[in-house]
Formats: C-alpha cells, sequence, structure tokens
C-alpha cells in the first residue's frame, strides 16, 4: 500500500489553480521527486501535503487514513516531516537547539518537570543533546554543535534544517529544494546523505531543480506543470518524454 | 543563553541581592530596592513572553494589579490567610489570563498589542470604579503578610522576602527557558511555522506563556500590595504596563537578567531625576528611544555581545 496518497487535490487562490485535480501515490521507503517549471505548484503541494494549506477540494491519505486539512503538528505526529525552501531556522537559538526542538513530539513537554527542571528533564536533556550532535554529524555539520544558527553559512543552514526534520523520526520526509544555493560537491554529498535516509526505511519526496540529484536517486518521478501532472514514471521513463522535454528539460537535455 | 551561563548569572544575582545591603543607607534604600526587585519578578515573567515567545502585552499592569487588588480584599473583606490569598489570586488571574489568552493570541503584532492594550484598561477601569469591591480611586488598605503566625515587616524584612522571590522567579525562568517547553516557546518566535512542522502546538503554546507571565505579574502585585499597606488603582494603569515593557526591552530581551537589569534600572532612573520631576516621562521616552537605536537587543544581551567581540579580536 502507498504511503502517501493524493486524491483529486486542487488548491485555487483567487481563481489561480495552483494545483489542479492532482492524483499521485509514493511509495513506502521510495525516493519520490517532484519536478517542474517555477510556480509549477511544487511547494504549494508540499503545503497542502504538511496541512500549511486546506485544499479547495480533493484528498491527502497518510498511511489510509484522510488527513486532509488537519493541523500541521497533528501531521508531525502522525510522522511528517519537512524542510522549507526558504529557510525556516529559529534563528534565536543555537544550532543543536534547532535540532533539539526537531525532537519535540518524543519529549516530555508537562509544564511542571519543565518549570522545576527535575532530575528526569534533566537527563533527558542530556541525552537528546547527545542525539542530536549525532544527526548533525550525520548531516555533514558535525564542526556546527557549539554556534549559534544565525553564525551559520547557507549550505550548512539547509542541512540543520534535514537534521531537524529527521530529529521528529518521520516516516515521510519531505524536502523542498535541498542543494538550492550549494556548490556541486555540497550537492553530492547531500545525495549521499537523502539515499542514506531513505535506506534507513524514511520514505522521502523531494522538490529539486537540480536535474542530476533528481536523475541519480529518484526511485519515481512526478513532472508538475501549471499545477497539473505532466508525466509521471521513473527517471529513464521521464527523461525519454518529448512532453517534459519540451516544457521543463529543454532540448538536448 | 547556555545552561552554565545561567547557573553564574543565578549565583550573581544572589550575590548581588545579598551584598547590596551592605551599601544601604537607610530604610529608604531598602524600600526602593525592594519596589525594584518586585517589579523584577513581573519583567521575568513577562520576558518569558516577549523576549523568549516574541508576542506582546501592553496590558501586564492589570494582572500586577488583579493579583495586588485580590490579595487585599481577600485578606481584607473575608479573612483568608495572606499566602491563601496570594495563591487564590494567583490562580484566578491565571484562569482569566487562559479565558483571554485563547483568543487574542490568535492575533499577531499590532493587533496582538491593541487588544492587550484593551485588557488593562479594562481592568484599570473596573478598579477604579468598583468602589464597594476595591475602594475606587482612593484605594484600599491592605493587612500585614503573616505566615504561619510570623508577620513579615519593616522594610529589611520585606527587602529579604522580595530578593528570594526574584531569585526563585529567574531561577524558575532559566529552568524553563532550557526544557523542551522553553525551546518550544522560542521555537515560536524563531519561525511559527517550522514549530508547527516540528509538532508543537503552537497556540497552546502561547496560551501557556501568556498564563505564565499573568501568574507572575499577579504574584508579584499580592506582594507589593502586602508590602506598600496600600493599593491604588494606578498600579493597573496603562503608564505602568508600557513602564514593564521597556524595563524588559531596555534591559534586553530573552534574557532573565537583562529584565531584572531593566526593571532595576528603570525604577532607581527617577531617584535620580528627582530633582526635576516634571520631565521623568520625557526621560523615559528618551530613554527607551535611545535603547531602540543604539541598542536595539537591549542593554546585557548587546553589552554580551561586545565582550564577545572583544575577547575574539
Amino acid at each position: 500500500m502507498s504511503l502517501l496518497r493524493v486524491q483529486t487535490l486542487s488548491k485555487e487562490f483567487g481563481g489561480v489553480h495552483a494545483i489542479e485535480d492532482l492524483d499521485f501515490a509514493v511509495n513506502p521507503g521510495t525516493i519520490h521527486s517532484i519536478i517542474g517549471p517555477n510556480g509549477a505548484g511544487k511547494t504549494t503541494l508540499f503545503n497542502l501535503i504538511t496541512g500549511l494549506y486546506r485544499p479547495s477540494s480533493g484528498r491527502v491519505l497518510f498511511d489510509g487514513a484522510d488527513v486532509t486539512g488537519v493541523k500541521p503538528s497533528r501531521l508531525a505526529a502522525l510522522g511528517i516531516s519537512r524542510t522549507f525552501q526558504n529557510l525556516q531556522i529559529f534563528f534565536n537559538m543555537t544550532a543543536i537547539e534547532n535540532v533539539m526542538v526537531g525532537h519535540h513530539l518524543h519529549l516530555d513537554h508537562r509544564f511542571l518537570p519543565s518549570l522545576f527542571r527535575l532530575p528526569a528533564v534533566a537527563r533527558a536533556d542530556r541525552a537528546l543533546k547527545e542525539r542530536s550532535a549525532e544527526l548533525m554529524e550525520f548531516v555533514g555539520i558535525g564542526d556546527c554543535v557549539g554556534a549559534e544558527a544565525s553564525e551559520l553559512p547557507y549550505g550548512a543552514l539547509k542541512r540543520l534544517e534535514i537534521a531537524r526534520a529527521l530529529a521528529a523520526k518521520p516516516r515521510l520526509l519531505l524536502l523542498d529544494e535541498p542543494a538550492a544555493g550549494l556548490n556541486p560537491t555540497e550537492a553530492r554529498a547531500i545525495d549521499a546523505m537523502i539515499q542514506k535516509v531513505a535506506a534507513s526505511g524514511v520514505t522521502v519526496v523531494l522538490v529539486e531543480h537540480d536535474m542530476k540529484m533528481v536523475m541519480g536517486i529518484s526511485d519515481h518521478i512526478l513532472v508538475l506543470d501549471y499545477g497539473r501532472k505532466l508525466a509521471e514514471g521513473t527517471p529513464v521513463e521521464v527523461r525519454a518524454n518529448p512532453l517534459v522535454v519540451e516544457a521543463y528539460l529543454g532540448v538536448g537535455a | 543563553m547556555s545552561k552554565r551561563s545561567h547557573r553564574y548569572g543565578l549565583i550573581g544575582l544572589t550575590l548581588v541581592v545579598a551584598l547590596a545591603p551592605l551599601g544601604f543607607r537607610n530604610a529608604y534604600f531598602y524600600d526602593v530596592a525592594t519596589n525594584a526587585m518586585i517589579q523584577a519578578v513581573v519583567c521575568v515573567g513577562l520576558n518569558l513572553l516577549i523576549g523568549y515567545a516574541g508576542q506582546i502585552s501592553l496590558g501586564h499592569a492589570g494582572f500586577f494589579a488583579l493579583g495586588a487588588y485580590g490579595s487585599a480584599i481577600l485578606t481584607s473583606r473575608y479573612g483568608l490567610p495572606s499566602l491563601a490569598a496570594l495563591a487564590v489570586s494567583a490562580a484566578a488571574v491565571g484562569g482569566l489570563a487562559f479565558l483571554i489568552g485563547r483568543p487574542i493570541l490568535k492575533l499577531a503584532g499590532h493587533t496582538l498589542a491593541m487588544a492587550t492594550l484593551g485588557i488593562g484598561i479594562i481592568i484599570h477601569i473596573v478598579l477604579k470604579t468598583e468602589s464597594w469591591l476595591t475602594g475606587g480611586p482612593d484605594g484600599m488598605a491592605v493587612d500585614t503578610f503573616t505566615v504561619f503566625g510570623l508577620a513579615v515587616d519593616g522594610d529589611r524584612a520585606w527587602y529579604w522576602v522580595c530578593g528570594g522571590l526574584l531569585v526563585i522567579a529567574v531561577w524558575l525562568s532559566c529552568n524553563l527557558v532550557n526544557s523542551p517547553v522553553g525551546r518550544a516557546l522560542r521555537a515560536v518566535h524563531g519561525s511559527e511555522v517550522a514549530a508547527q512542522v516540528a509538532g508543537i502546538d503552537t497556540a497552546g503554546t502561547k496560551v501557556l506563556v501568556f498564563v505564565v507571565s499573568a501568574v507572575f505579574a499577579s504574584l508579584a502585585g499580592g506582594v507589593f500590595a502586602h508590602k506598600s499597606g496600600m493599593v491604588t488603582p494606578d498600579i493597573g494603569g496603562f503608564f505602568h504596563s508600557i513602564e514593564l515593557v521597556t524595563m524588559v526591552v531596555l534591559g534586553g530581551m530573552a534574557s532573565a537578567f537583562g529584565a531584572v537589569a531593566g526593571a532595576v534600572i528603570l525604577t532607581l532612573l527617577p531617584q535620580f531625576l528627582a530633582g526635576f520631576e516634571d520631565y521623568e516621562a520625557v526621560v523615559l521616552g528618551a530613554v527607551m528611544m535611545g535603547t531602540m537605536i543604539f541598542l536595539p537587543k537591549g542593554l546585557l544581551p548587546s553589552l554580551k555581545a561586545q565582550v564577545k567581540r572583544r575577547m575574539g579580536a
């Protein structure tokens, strides 16, 4: 059974169809990429899946259950996590605290134990710090553990968001342009990291313009154009599709 | 701020509170210092709301006044023991903040400022006009604070009680900030969207911190009432609310110690400006503007950044 299923999903903004009548499914344990020209509706789709937008019509099913219009924090508890194209870092915190917030769902966040810093809370916090440092190591920013988030360079912030999203131990991870603004070497490191994440059993949905990344690591690709499905299939199929070449990849790609 | 610097800060604060009386020349010094520390307790709570969670309240003097009148009315008219009156008032103010917080914390920025301003004004008017209960514009007298038969009386006794309360308030605030709850409320400030996606109930978190800050204000108000021996509606007035926000912003947002510093400075300032009383408000405004222009992060964080830069260079 598919982990994520989108059925006849539409989103209108004042008469403009950002997403129109979209159907697709994501199988568990795969890397599923969504590509398309700017304005094709990729980020809108992410916002619909993660509950930040309410669809105008249609349904989103997660693990068989209808989660259309469910609050983002509830979806997070069900196992959906994401990163943002335009960074959404907690710049008022340290880098490692950003990752610690990612663990929120798995912590005791009752008020009184926190207020009096009961020994159990202090202990859990120390263990949490270690796990968060490991996650930062995993995404390749192990040397930023002691830094303020506001001191990190762009590439590190991109990875920090991924570490924070992974901290929630998601079943479905949506990455919105993880390679944007990175140089080719950094982008290849992200490739390897995403593959490792997928190998660990997390289903990945990827929005990305870096075609080398998309073609290299995707099991399945969905091509959007003006909010509609233009094509779908394996990287080989998509690359061979004349519609896709015309709309997006360009002749000679 | 890290846990270690919090610990040093707490030790430092305790030492300052313990040693400051060495420089006090008379009872008046104790009284001013005690007032400063009571304001500081309110500011430590308000700083959780403004500095850490990134929300605003222009009505916290209202909660302070409700705590003060609650203690005054429950002890003198209903004969409740002082501590019980303090606790009942704080619980009631917390409940009120919860009821108000749910709808208004959906607002943000200017509209939230307006809504909290409105609450403060309503509380002020009620205290001023419901004379049968509050004594009206003249206020009412408050009984001595007694715990287990022991009366807290005299400027020195109040100094130590309030000093202890302040240290406890700062300790609790530091605990909270470095806990899952505290990180959640700072996350709400940093990016509300990202906080939601991390599974944080952002609406609930905002209401929680609003209630906590209101309870801090209420407790401080109750203590203030007993310490002063009388309450007047003006402690719940708009000017006091603005003063409280000014203290937090001046001292440094997102720093409990900054909030304390702001409260102390702004309580002492009028003592030094006693010569030109009429211009006190003007100076207060000038201090606020100057801080925003030259030290937008507030005194303590700016100083800390300076030191860090010097040491790094």
